[in-house]
């Protein structure tokens, strides 16, 4: 992977890609004239600089003489317990209410950790939860039910 | 006299005991994720946002923006004790920092970070009640075309003030503006971008994005790398400074103050590049450079005292022009916009008690940073102990329950995962954050003003030219980028922002 400028060739064509995608959704929206814009005029003008940008980036990637700092590790699996975390909350708030969500959400992030033991995490996320519920629910009044419909 | 009678105003609003009582929550929690590396302050309020709506507006500005500057001086906290930037803008007061309190001088050397960023506080907030009236008169003028140029200009001015490369920044601020333009259009109300979900016709939730992308991002970041730190000095005595000493920071202190009070008015980042301004400052002004680097009090006096100064007056734009200069005041202006005030010219005049409140707030909530700072040193130096494993889930959990309560939308939740995602991998690649979410917060109000502007002008662009306001401002935007490429200038910047990372 480190080839020179992989950063700006990556980065680049993501832009590209991100161009691309906006551009094309965006001509499926009326237009306008430059007089009265219509949906579709604005993003497509920053879809096309965005494109540009991505190509000049890439460009610069490719013709880069130095090599770049290499991109490093990308922790695979603490990323993966975070999203977890974060989809479990979203998935099941609802359903399980909030002191279950949260519990799932604190347990599953604490696992991220390479130094959390599975005893500390549940002990953590233990203590989170209890927390939680003590500021949002009690303190701030925030109104998700503790236990949700999915288990009545 | 005006000034004093809309002082007075501030005071009536600012020493009111509910607000008091959450100036001094904010400042408490901004020392807080201050003195903790790995959570900013712009995480921080993205996440108490959604708190702040049962609350007053007053009150939860005054709140929001103690959380703001206190993080500043928390931040140099971390930074002396364990030479580790608790916020970007300490990052050079680690550098003679750290020394000091490795020959046993922690204690004067907080208490310069302490009296230093007080005295710049006083000051600016001074600057920003003398200068905030005259500037918001003068944006009574504006109309679309000026405002177009305006944003325009401020989203460059960011750019050529942050690090890294400015073809990256460009590209995320369009890709901020794309992100802005999902949800409905304002005029037709042809939804955008919605891939059919209807969760997403009012738009994407900004906290959302930005707890995603400073939040989660930067966890993902600190798990590839999971060193414990070390809190080497545990107790921290003589809290004081000698005369001697006193003479030697009073010529830093102002220096670092007028510098910091100006820089900090630019968008994008003014703070982090005024503590770097005043160090070099400093260390070229200094009779004894070779000190600088080795715990030199200088050195820690002028940055801490500029990038407090720039803190403050980093305001101004935000509250006359309802403009953001970065990340944390895209964030107020959001918070405002909850509220149900639509940041500009108009709020001096329209909510009087709010605008000189939130000014006189901010050097109350310095006066209570000091207090906070230097007698309860003890319990920050015990809180630097708390792991990095225990914090990171506690961010998370906050993140995903605060994000949810706004509206109820599991949607939101979802969006923080995704953009916790696209920020991590964006910074990877070697991407700053902070323009594309300059760019989300603006994209409306840009696309606003310019449809405005061009049926004003029947759709001709030369109207950004032929209005003088709007063609100096352009001109500066363009002027900014020139010099942000130029080879001297590129190698001078890329000297200051260096120690960054």
């Amino acid at each position: 992977m480190d080839r020179a400028g992989i950063k700006d060739i990556l980065s680049g064509l993501l832009f590209v890609g991100f161009g691309a995608a906006f551009g094309y959704a965006a001509t499926g929206y009326p237009l306008g004239t430059a007089f009265r814009m219509g949906p579709g005029y604005f993003p497509l003008l920053l879809a096309g600089a965005l494109a540009v940008l991505g190509v000049a980036i890439l460009i610069k990637g490719v013709t880069a003489a130095a090599a770049d700092s290499p991109v490093g590790v990308v922790p695979w699996r603490g990323a993966l317990f975070l999203l977890g975390a974060l989809v479990y909350f979203g998935a099941t708030v609802r359903g399980l209410g909030l002191v279950l969500a949260l519990f799932g959400t604190a347990l599953l992030s604490a696992l991220a950790s390479r130094h959390n033991a599975p005893l500390a995490a549940v002990a953590i996320a233990a203590a989170l939860t209890v927390a939680c519920v003590a500021v949002f629910h009690y303190g701030l009044g925030v109104t998700v039910p503790l236990f949700g419909p999915w288990l009545r | 006299m005006e000034l004093i009678a809309n002082l007075g105003l501030g005071f009536e609003t600012a020493l009111s005991p509910v607000n008091l009582l959450y100036c001094f929550v904010g400042v408490l929690l901004g020392t807080l994720v201050g003195v903790l590396p790995g959570i900013g302050p712009t995480a921080t309020i993205a996440m108490l946002l959604p708190i702040t709506f049962s609350l007053s507006p007053v009150t939860a500005l005054i709140m929001l923006a103690g959380i703001y500057y206190g993080a500043q001086y928390g931040g140099s906290t971390t930074a002396i004790l364990i030479n580790l930037p608790g916020e970007s803008s300490s990052a050079v007061t680690a550098i003679d920092g750290y020394q000091m309190a490795k020959k046993g001088e922690a204690g004067p050397a907080l208490a310069t970070a302490a009296l230093g960023s007080f005295f710049a506080g006083t000051v600016a907030t001074l600057v920003l009640a003398l200068a905030a009236p005259p500037l918001a008169r003068a944006a009574l003028n504006f109309g679309p075309p000026e405002y177009f140029s305006l944003i325009v200009l401020g989203l460059v001015a960011s750019i050529a003030l942050a690090h890294g490369s400015i073809l990256k920044a460009l590209a995320m601020i369009v890709l901020g503006l794309l992100l802005g333009m999902v949800g409905q259009d304002i005029y037709t109300g042809t939804p955008r971008f919605t891939f059919g979900f209807f969760e997403l016709y009012s738009g994407l939730n900004f906290v959302s994005v930005a707890v995603g992308i400073f939040g989660v991002a930067e966890i993902v970041r600190n798990l590839e790398d999971e060193t414990t730190r070390d809190v080497m000095i545990k107790r921290v005595s003589n809290l004081w400074l000698t005369r001697a000493q006193f003479r030697r920071i009073a010529a830093p202190v102002v220096r670092g103050t007028i510098l910091g009070s100006a820089l900090g008015v630019l968008p994008g980042g003014g703070h982090v590049l005024s503590s770097f301004a005043s160090y070099s400052m400093e260390k070229k002004l200094s009779k004894r450079p070779q000190d600088f680097g080795k715990g030199a009090i200088e050195g820690v006096a002028g940055p801490e005292s500029a990038n407090n100064a720039a803190a403050q007056t980093s305001f101004i734009p935000m509250l006359t022009l309802g403009i953001p200069a970065h990340p944390v005041m895209a964030l107020m202006i959001g918070a405002f916009i909850i509220q149900g005030i639509t940041p500009g010219p108009n709020v001096i005049n329209d909510e009087p008690a709010l605008f000189w409140g939130i000014i006189v707030s901010m050097w109350v909530g310095n006066l209570m940073l000091v207090l906070l700072n230097l007698p309860l040193i003890g319990l920050w130096v015990k809180l630097l102990t708390v792991p990095y494993r225990v914090l990171f889930p506690a961010i998370i959990v906050f993140a995903s329950l605060g994000c949810y309560a706004i509206a109820s939308n599991n949607f939101d939740v979802y969006a923080i995962a995704v953009f916790g995602i696209i920020g991590y991998v964006l910074v990877k690649l070697g991407c700053e954050p902070a323009p594309l979410l300059l760019g989300f917060v603006l994209g409306p109000l840009l696309e606003e003003h310019l449809r405005r502007a061009m049926i004003l002008s029947r759709g001709d662009p030369m109207i950004f030219l032929h209005r003088p306001i709007s063609a100096v401002l352009l001109a500066l935007a363009v002027l900014a980028l020139v010099v942000a490429v130029l080879p001297s200038v590129r190698k001078k910047r890329d000297e200051v922002f260096v120690e960054e990372d």
